[in-house]
């Protein structure tokens, strides 16, 4: 049978650069690359700099995940220094990362996935009186009635008729792979819309706290927002009460719109919890420290890792363990090739030695992708919201022990659905609706105690560099909307001297490393995945799309010894 | 933002009737031109000539284009305010190239680019974000095997206007910050035959760039601009000049520590670090999020993110302004003593005079700020 080699670049929908590209045989994927195609080297750019200035550089390697970068590099900072930050400064951290998973999910849903499952065209054929009848069995949102999506599908007849398609130009409207009916297609254009609004009322709480969103302001020991209730430039009551309500708000529209939705489109979408598993290993680092970021125990999504997708048991995370490798990645190790180097040790010469552009193919090419391949005690981990869910499954976490069942319950399938390209876009609304209650939690928890008369955001014990030591070293660890993330730090006379972060991506677009494995990206495309027409890779795109990929936040590069070496050898 | 909005227009339709069909009335729509009148510098009086000028148009094609950078400029449209009336300013363009929210991939999304740009010759917007690094023969950035550098150049030739927005866009930012491994450079380094309006910030806020689009829309040509092609209606001030702390100042109240107790009375943040007297930005105007906050109003200093090579010459970011990297603690004691004598005479006054938009050069060439202003 004839193979067909299938390029998908640029990759859409997604943060950043990326490139896939594949091989084919009689509608299924046989094998698969994926590439990174953007270099920045942040970390460089870190070297000899103010420890307390890291997370706004760091925070930029990503305006989307714009909270991860920020806090996981004052964690490291403030491990480094010993810092340990007021319950209040760890409360609001909470509050801003959870508004930040919720914010990004919904609209990676909505903005960036959905149009793989979702045909827009389809939608003008739509019954609107169908389509509110659909909407009322899943929930009581009140935009339900026929008169509003008649009006939406109306929006929608003027728009294709105009001829301007705008973004939804050459779309892949009318593919044999879009199974939803014409009415429920209709729902989910009509709520890609709303939460285009809903989404900029709920992070104004970033705002609050952090004077802006994209890029809130953090601080090494705390937060810089002062609690006085009655400061007319601080956190009051009122900016409480505001806060209230979006969490409120935010609350919501992921229980009577989202989650209701991902339900009703995976129900037409179950052969895709068969396909695009992938790697069989998943990492979390575990996030949302509900006592000190150190108590490990009390993390409300816990750490551990599944091996060969064994759900009895729960293996311990060490971060010593995490080695990168450059196999198939576009630099040069001092020692070759060939080893792999924890963070502390790592080291990156990047040197270019793909095709001239502009180019044609990657694949085949020993070294081909900007991404380094993380490995775990020598295996690829997916990371994510899958990995979080499951490792809390394993774990016995009530509460996602609960969800999991009811959505498997509902769709009728077993706990081997899970790891699927299905599995990933259910776990992301799984924990969405998780910590959409939980704001609420550690909302009430803050005002709580700053009733109780304690309203410290900062401490500025070891501000001062004079109180450092002469060297010191850091790790900080979160778990990111898109997955496990570790930021390390060395500091040395007051500067940096070496600064390294592992990525979600980095995880999760790797590529293969010395033993052959593939990352997981890849691994999901060759397993059991079809690709019904080579020229339109909407299945392609929705296996990556599972992963929610963020291509600026997995490339980065830091020199061991802080010289800027850049060699490249064009082919 | 509303781009990939599906409020479509019938193909003759103006602005004027398309609000008519949405409900818009005429006195809404004037009431929101005026205050885009006032926040594009023209005051509230422009608001009929811009009413007439909007209601004129037809959808205009947008293409935007992301080289090397972080998507948090496209992220901060999408948080662009004034959801109804804005959303329809919005819809005034058909976006019909975008990486982050387009249907289409791979040579789908190449063809959707090449179609609009055949289409709209010589017509279209070019939205720009991201750097372009030119080192190595450009390969630290590809796009559909391409370089940032021929995408960029080829989407520019045909182009009406050119609008780099953010700071990668306009300067390379933080890839650019020293050492700049990638070569990394803005927008008008790499096209120089046509003016770039640099819609500055890391990000900038979504409704400046808003604001700008229509500024063109409705005038035909770009805003002025500053020497550094950033449009004057939003950078033409200093933050320093226009904070609500500025009071705090000037009586010498400052945060001498953050959450002390100075913190939680919101005085002024100049002692730990704030570069609000170095930076000219829209921040305390316009706020954030649909007016809900600022970077100063939540009590961290301004970082100075709309300044160029702000990343090496505001850091470090918590020192007081004199000891940074990029005011020179060379300037001698004699210049330094002279500016804190007419700093400290002219107080408020000096600074008034000194927002000028037409002394933005001059303004630049003074010593910012003495180094012990307001020190006890």
């Amino acid at each position: 049978m004839a193979t067909t080699r299938v390029v998908v670049d640029p990759i859409t929908r997604i943060e950043g650069h990326l490139r896939i590209e594949a091989q084919t045989e009689g509608g299924r994927i046989t094998n698969a690359w994926a590439h990174s195609t953007q270099f920045r080297g942040i970390e460089l750019v870190l070297q000899g700099r103010d420890p307390r200035d890291a997370w706004a550089f760091t925070q930029r390697i990503c305006g989307v995940c714009t909270v991860v970068h920020a806090v996981a590099s004052c964690r490291a900072v403030e491990d480094a220094l010993g810092i340990t930050v007021p319950p209040n400064a760890n409360l609001i951290r909470n509050l801003v990362h959870g508004m930040q998973f919720i914010q990004d999910h919904v609209i990676h849903f909505y903005h960036l996935h959905a149009l793989d499952w979702v045909d827009v065209v389809s939608a003008l054929s739509a019954d609107p009186a169908g389509t509110a009848r659909v909407a009322r069995t899943i929930s009581p949102w009140p935009n339900n009635s026929e008169t509003y999506f008649r009006g939406v599908q109306d929006r929608l007849k003027t728009f294709v008729s105009g001829g301007q398609l705008g973004v939804f130009t050459n779309g892949y409207w009318g593919h044999p792979a879009y199974k939803l009916p014409p009415e429920v297609n209709l729902l989910a254009v009509a709520h890609y819309l709303e939460a285009l609004d809903w989404q900029r009322d709920v992070i104004r709480l970033h705002t609050i706290f952090g004077g802006k969103n994209p890029h809130p302001n953090f601080l090494v020991g705390g937060m810089a927002s002062a609690i006085n209730l009655d400061g007319t430039a601080t956190i009051n009551a009122e900016r409480l009460v505001d806060i209230q309500g979006m969490i409120r708000r935010a609350r919501t529209f992921v229980e009577q719109v989202y989650w209701p939705d991902l339900q009703a489109i995976a129900g037409y979408y179950k052969e895709w919890a068969a396909i695009g598993g992938g790697v069989p290993h998943f990492l979390a680092v575990g996030e949302f420290p509900e006592g000190g970021v150190n108590d490990v125990d009390r993390l409300y999504f816990p750490r551990g890792i599944i091996l060969d997708r064994d759900l009895t048991r729960v293996h311990p995370y060490d971060h010593k363990l995490v080695k990168e490798y450059i196999t198939s990645s576009w630099y040069q190790y001092a020692a070759g090739d060939g080893v792999g180097l924890h963070p502390w040790e790592g080291e990156t010469k990047p040197v270019y030695t793909g095709p001239k552009p502009p180019y044609q193919f990657l694949q085949g090419l020993d070294k081909y992708t900007w991404m380094k391949a993380p490995r775990y005690e020598g295996r690829p981990m997916q990371v994510g919201p899958l990995a979080r869910m499951l490792v809390a499954y394993a774990s016995g976490h009530e509460e996602v022990r609960a969800e999991v069942g009811a959505v498997l319950g509902k769709l009728g399938v077993g706990p081997a659905a899970l790891f699927s390209t299905l599995g990933r876009t259910a776990a992301r609304g799984i924990e969405t609706v998780l910590l959409a209650r939980q704001m609420e939690r550690w909302l009430d928890q803050l005002i709580q105690r700053i009733k109780s008369g304690d309203t410290k955001t900062f401490d500025g014990s070891h501000w001062e560099p004079s109180t450092w030591p002469a060297s010191a070293e850091g790790y900080g660890y979160l778990d990111a909307p898109r997955g496990a993330l570790g930021h390390w730090v060395q500091i040395r006379d007051g500067k940096i001297s070496r600064y390294q972060c592992v990525v979600p991506s980095t995880w999760n677009c790797s590529p293969r490393d010395g033993e052959g494995q593939l990352g997981p990206y890849e691994a999901a495309l060759v397993d059991n995945h079809p690709l019904l027409k080579p020229d339109q890779p909407l299945e392609i795109l929705r296996t990556i799309h599972s992963f929610d990929p963020c291509m600026s936040c997995g490339v980065h590069v830091l020199d061991a010894t802080g010289a800027a070496i850049v060699e490249v050898k064009v082919q | 933002m509303s781009l990939p909005s599906l409020e479509a227009w019938a193909a003759e339709e103006t602005l004027g009737q398309r609000l008519q069909s949405k409900g818009v009335s005429r006195r809404e729509f004037l009431e929101f031109c005026g205050k885009l009148g006032i926040v594009l510098g023209l005051g509230s009086a422009a608001g009929p000539r811009l009413a007439q000028a909007l209601q004129a148009l037809k959808r205009p094609s947008v293409i935007w284009i992301q080289l090397q950078e972080c998507t948090g400029c496209v992220e901060s449209v999408l948080r662009s305010a004034e959801p109804t009336i804005g959303n329809l300013l919005l819809e005034m363009v058909s976006l019909d190239y975008s990486h982050t929210l387009m249907a289409a991939a791979g040579h789908h999304a190449e063809a959707a680019l090449q179609q609009a740009m055949k289409a709209n010759q010589g017509k279209y917007i070019l939205v720009v974000t991201g750097s372009v690094p030119l080192a190595d023969g450009g390969i630290y950035t590809t796009i559909g095997g391409r370089t940032a550098k021929a995408v960029l150049e080829e989407a520019a030739e045909g182009a009406a206007a050119i609008v780099a927005v953010g700071a990668c866009a306009h300067w390379g930012s933080v890839q650019a910050a020293r050492p700049n491994p990638t070569g990394a450079v803005g927008v008008a380094e790499v096209i120089k035959d046509k003016p770039v309006i640099n819609v500055t910030g890391c990000p900038p806020i979504g409704d400046v760039v808003t604001a700008t689009l229509a500024h063109f829309l409705t005038f035909g040509a770009l805003p002025a601009t500053d020497s550094d092609g950033r449009p004057l209606f939003a950078y033409g001030k200093r933050i320093h000049d226009q904070c609500p702390r500025r009071a705090h100042f000037d009586a010498g109240q400052y945060v001498e520590v953050f959450d002390d107790e100075n913190a939680r009375k919101g005085w002024c943040l100049y002692h730990v670090g704030c570069k609000g007297p170095a930076t000219f930005s829209p921040c305390p105007i316009f706020q954030w999020n649909g007016g809900t906050s600022w970077p100063i109003g939540a009590g961290h200093p301004c970082i100075g993110c709309t300044e160029r090579n702000f990343w090496d010459t505001m850091t470090p970011f918590y020192d007081r302004l004199p000891d940074v990297g990029g005011f020179g603690v060379e300037r001698t004691v004699d210049i330094l003593g002279a500016a804190l004598a007419i700093g400290a005479a002219a107080g408020v006054t000096a600074h008034a005079v000194a927002t000028g938009i037409h002394q933005v050069r001059e303004r630049r060439k003074l010593p910012v700020l003495p180094p012990d202003a307001g020190k006890e």
